[in-house]
Formats: structure tokens, sequence, C-alpha cells
């Protein structure tokens, strides 16, 4: 039973960190490299699109996804009686 | 006052207050030395590894390096913070559950086996004692600017000041006085690009200020571009490398980082899962400011001395480019006799540094020996000044300016003492506990790891006096050495159920042995016996700073080949890795 349950929240984690981990390649690899071209052709005020996504954009991106994963991680913990209080 | 003073008096406050949280701050037993007794709060933890993970490089060079990249600079600013994305997710939880202090720890009990926890012990070395040697230098740099004095004088002071933390305080120490560190060289990086920002742009905040428009209107980032064409340079917003190489650097940077053992060893130091994770996302949180400013500092960095120096007459040239030649950081040389200073596309030297001459020009220039023929550019730049020369280029008051010395020490010193606890732990823990003398008792065990401290400091110390080209090479391709040897161990170790002894130890010696090759090859040569080969033959156009993916991916599939030929790991080893898959039930690390 325990074991079960074990399993359950492993694969849970697991596509938590699918989907965190697509959207970190998407903002760093493809929106700030392979794409920064097409995306230079963009502007954003000052900035051309790809060139912020590669020197700013990414690193917002970051911070925000760590805490997502903070938040649902400990929304996961407690539904499966892991959390320590 | 004048900025020497306001350094003393700036400098002389933030170290008080540094020793007297050291002592107050005392470790008395091993757990207290090695991991703070566990017992850190979230938020104070994500401040002592922002300011851990944030060196010398980052304050000092980074922003430098950037304003001379342009766009290619994006490497270091997506790797060094997505890396830590990486460490987040995929690390830093499972390996506070596992609950022990170091790496080689990990790796030991993880695949049941002394030679990997050798293995790992000499990777966490290496890579330790190459990132320390830059912290010494760059200790040294800022040291002497500020106190005047020869380089080498500058890395002894900076020594002896680490050293004194070091030994004192062990990891309690460290982390409280880390989480002054950090506030210190924060505010002191974010002042002046503050002041910059607003006098440039209108805009106070330096993120969006980078964005914005001049006083006559036309945007910052597009008057930069077109100054770059009119020099010469490639545009600053597209950057020169190959959209492949770009791409290495950047995954090899990222993956080294999340290996690298200093910072992981910070996760140890909270009470809970819960807060392991916490921590690391205040601590991307601290080093985003950084992180983003630095980009912005590149760009008023790079704007302001085009403007400055371009097509001068050398004769009325502000006194903080003289006061930087005097230091042999900033060199001239009057190619085409006009006087006036003549800054374009191509290396102003033949080599890297200038030779100085102990003569002086007619301009009163100091002169140089190795002035290159080749191009038309006079001007040579050392890249490590630009945040430290940033607010005299700018004009800002002479406390600014004494507020960034005090900022580059704290980032040199927080980091160098992290590093160097590493290096003792790894000697007097994996080495000699764990292996030579496993009935050491824990007073002894704390003089061993003193002592190792010593003897770190002064090899660090002379690295850094003497940093033969070799090191300089190194320190770049540490990462590259922790993504080839480290992350697909511990990576594997906790995804991979039955990934074993066999598989993790053949991975990490082929990825390492393959990507220690690839230097020697293509970047450092074999001294005195091979030079490097030229870029032209690099493997499928792979820089050696961005080989580490390469040798990561080596890493990988060698790992999952010979696990799956080779018997599964014990039954009490797979039920590790199911046992720190769950967050509950933590507890203190152990011995």
């Amino acid at each position: 039973m325990a074991d079960k349950k074990a399993k359950e929240y492993w694969s849970k984690n697991l596509r938590y960190l699918t989907i965190l981990l697509s959207i970190w390649f998407l903002v760093s690899y493809v929106c700030g490299i392979l794409l920064v071209d097409q995306l230079n052709n963009i502007r954003l005020g000052g900035f051309k699109l790809g060139f912020w996504f590669a020197q700013q954009g990414s690193i917002y991106v970051f911070v925000v996804l760590i805490f997502v994963y903070v938040n649902w991680m400990n929304k996961l913990d407690k539904e499966y009686g892991y959390d320590e209080e | 006052m004048s900025v020497q003073t306001w350094t003393w008096i700036l400098v002389g406050v933030t170290f008080t207050l540094y020793f007297g949280i050291a002592i107050w701050a005392r470790a008395g037993s091993t757990k207290e030395f090695y991991i703070a007794g566990g017992g850190v709060s979230p938020l104070a933890n994500g401040m002592a590894t922002a300011a851990d993970w944030m060196s010398a490089a980052s304050f000092i060079s980074m922003a430098g390096l950037i304003s001379f990249m342009g766009y290619d600079g994006a490497v270091y600013l997506m790797g060094w913070t997505g890396g830590y994305v990486l460490l987040a997710l995929l690390l830093a939880p499972y390996l506070r559950k596992f609950g022990k202090f170091t790496v080689p720890d990990f790796i030991g009990d993880r695949y049941y086996s002394n030679t990997a926890r050798t293995v790992a012990v000499f990777c966490a070395l290496i890579v330790s004692f190459t990132y320390v040697a830059g912290q010494m230098r760059g200790v040294g740099i800022v040291f002497s600017q500020f106190l005047q004095v020869q380089i080498h004088w500058g890395v002894i002071i900076g020594m002896c000041v680490v050293l004194f933390f070091a030994f004192l305080g062990g990891m309690k120490g460290i982390t409280y006085t880390q989480v002054a560190q950090y506030c210190v060289l924060i505010f002191a990086f974010m002042v002046p690009a503050i002041f910059i920002s607003f006098n440039m742009t209108g805009n106070p905040v330096p993120q969006l200020g980078m964005g914005g428009t001049l006083e006559n209107g036309s945007y910052l980032l597009d008057t930069l571009d077109e100054l770059h064409t009119k020099l010469g340079f490639s545009e600053y917003t597209s950057g020169s490398k190959s959209t492949w190489d770009v791409f290495a650097i950047t995954c090899a940077l990222m993956v080294g980082t999340a290996g690298l053992p200093h910072v992981i060893v910070r996760f140890f130091t909270v009470a809970k899962v819960r807060d392991a994770r916490k921590s690391a996302g205040l601590a991307l949180l601290f080093i985003a400011i950084l992180y983003t400013t630095a980009p912005a500092i590149a760009v008023f960095a790079r704007t302001n001395l085009i403007e400055t120096v371009s097509e001068k007459q050398y004769s009325e040239i502000p006194e903080w480019f003289k006061n930087w030649e005097n230091t042999g950081l900033i060199a001239w040389a009057d190619k085409n006799n006009d006087g006036k200073i003549q800054y374009v596309a191509g290396n102003a030297l033949d080599g890297k540094k200038p030779i100085f001459t102990n003569e002086r020009g007619t301009h009163g220039q100091r002169k140089i020996e190795n002035a290159s023929m080749k191009t038309a550019n006079e001007l040579y730049v050392d890249r490590d000044i630009m945040v430290l020369a940033n607010p005299e280029i700018a004009n800002l008051p002479n406390w600014v300016i004494a507020l960034v010395a005090a900022g580059g020490l704290a980032a040199a010193l927080s980091t160098a003492a992290g590093l160097l606890l590493v290096i003792s732990t790894s000697v007097s823990r994996d080495l000699i506990k764990m292996q030579l003398r496993p009935n050491i008792s824990e007073k002894n065990e704390l003089r061993v790891a003193r002592a190792s401290i010593v003897v770190a400091v002064v090899i660090a110390g002379i690295f850094g006096i003497y940093p033969p080209g070799f090191v300089a090479a190194v320190v770049a391709l540490a990462f590259g050495l922790a993504a080839a040897s480290f992350f697909p161990a511990i990576i594997l170790g906790i995804f991979d159920k039955r990934m074993n002894r066999e598989g993790a130890i053949a991975g990490m010696v082929v990825g390492i042995t393959l990507m220690l090759f690839y230097m020697i090859r293509y970047k450092t040569g074999l001294i005195g016996v091979m030079d490097p080969r030229p870029s032209s033959e690099w493997w499928f156009g792979t820089s050696p700073e961005g080989f580490g993916t390469i040798a990561m991916l080596v890493n990988f599939v060698v790992s999952m080949v010979v696990s799956r030929l080779t018997p599964a790991p014990p039954q009490e080893v797979q039920e590790i890795v199911e046992n720190i898959r769950i967050p509950s039930g933590a507890g203190a690390a152990t011995h």
C-alpha cells in the first residue's frame, strides 16, 4: 500500500519536472539561442526580443519556475501525507 | 573625502562586521564545522547560497566580459542561472533527504564503492581548486587597487583574511558571514547601476534603463549597435559565436554549475527537504537581482567607455584612465602619432597582456613593447576592470566608488571561504575518515580539516600570485569538468534505480578523461610538448568551453550501457533510492 502511494507520488513529481523543464528549455535554448535571429525582428521597447530573452527574460522565468515547483511540491507532499510540520 | 579614505572606512566597517559574526558563530563540533549543525533558516541559507555562488567572477568580471562579448555574454547569464534550476529541481531536495555531508559521500554510498568515492573526491578537488585560484586573484586585484600595493601583496593579504574566517568559523561562521556579505555585495552592485541608469536613461531601474532611451530620444541599445558598427566591431546585440557553440557552452555551464560541490553542500545546512526547496528558490531570486543587472551595467559601461575615449586627445583624458594605466590594466600605444586614442576592432597587442617599458611617451603615456602593427586599434582594456572602473567612468561620487571595492571583496571572500571548506571536507572526511583512518576522533578530524584549509589557501594563493596561462584556461573549464564527471552520476543515482557501481564509475572516468583530452588538445596544449590545435579542427565546431556538453552526453551513454550489461545494484541500495525520493523523515544530516 505504502509502495503504491510512493510510486504515484513519484510519477506525479516526474510529470511536474517534465512540464517545468520544458518551459526552462523553451525560454533559454529555443527563444534565447535557436530562434534568436527570428525573434530579434520583433521589438520589446528598446530591446530586440531574442536578445531580451537571452539576457533578461529567461532569468525571470527561471525564478518563477523554482517558486512554482516549491508550491506544487508542498501541495503534493500534503496530499500524500509526506509533509512535516 | 577622497576615494581612498572612503574605501578605508567602508572596508573597515564591513570587515569588522564579518569578524564579529565569525567570532559569535564559532564552530564547536565537526557537525557545526561542516554543515552549521543543520539548523539554518531558508532565508539565511538562501542569502548565504547566493553569496557563495556569486564569486569574484560574477561581481568583478562578468559584466566586463559581457560588455566585450555583447549577445554572446548570454552564455554566462543563462548558463549560471539556468543551472540553478537544474540544481533546485533535480538535485537539492534528494541530496538533502539523503543526508550526508558531501557529494563524494553520496556517490560513495549510492554506488557502494570506495573507488567511486575516490574518483568523486578527485573531481571535487580539481573543480574546487581551479575555482578558488580565480577567487584569490580577484581578491588580489581589489586589495592592490585600494591599498595601492603590488598585486602579490594584495593576494597575500587576502589569503590571511580568508584563512582567519575559514579557520575560526567552519560552516556555521561562514554561513552567517556570507549572509552579511550578500547584503554588502548586492548593495554595492546596485547603487552604481541605479545611479548610472538614471543619469543615462532617466530610468532608475537598470533592467529597464537598458532598454530605455537616451537624452536625444534614440534607444540606448540601438545607439550602441551603431557605435559598434562604426568602429568595426560586430553588432552588440548579435554577437559572433556560432549558434551551436552558444548552445553547447550554455549547456556545459548550466550542467557544470549544477554539479559544483560548494553549492550543493549548502542544501545540507537546512533542517528539512521542504526548506531545501524553498531556500533554492530564494537563492535564485537573490542571484537574479545581480544577474539581470549585470547585462545592463555591461551596456552602460560599453557605451560610456566608447564615448569617453574614442578619438579623444590623451592629454585630456580623465584621471581614472591614467590610474588604471598605472596598474597596467589599461594600455595605449599611439600608433599613428596623432595624440588621439583610436579604439576600433582588432587586437591592440601582440600577445594577451601589455608589456610595459619603463619609459613614458611624448604624451606622458606608459610605453609598451608589444603594440601590434597589424591593426589600427590603439587601446588595450582589461575586461576585469569594467565593474570597478564603471563608477569612475560615469563620474559618480567617491563613496560609490569605494563601495564597489567593499562589494568586490565581499564577493571574492565569501566564495573562497565556501570553496576552501569543501576542499578541507573532501580531505578530512572523504579521504581520511571514510578511507584511511575510519576511527579518527572528532577532535583530530577537526584538526585535519583545519590543517587542510591552510594548505589549500597557500596553494590557491600561489596560483593567485603566479597565474600561469594554464590555470586561467582551466578555470574556464572547471565547469566542463564538473559537467563531464559529477552531473550524470548524481542524476542517474537519483532517477535511475538500476544504475550500478560499474556504470557510474565507467561513465565518470570516460567523461572526465574525454574532457581533459579535449582541453589539452585544443585549449592548453601539453606544456612544453605540444601546442593547442587550431579551432578549425574542433569536433563539430565545438569550443573547449562547450565540450563539457558532449563529454556529459558520452558519460550518460557509457553509464547506461555498462550498467545494463552488469549486475543490478544490491537490494539495500535500491531501497536507499526509493527512500530519497520521498521527502519526509529527512532528519539531520549524519555521519
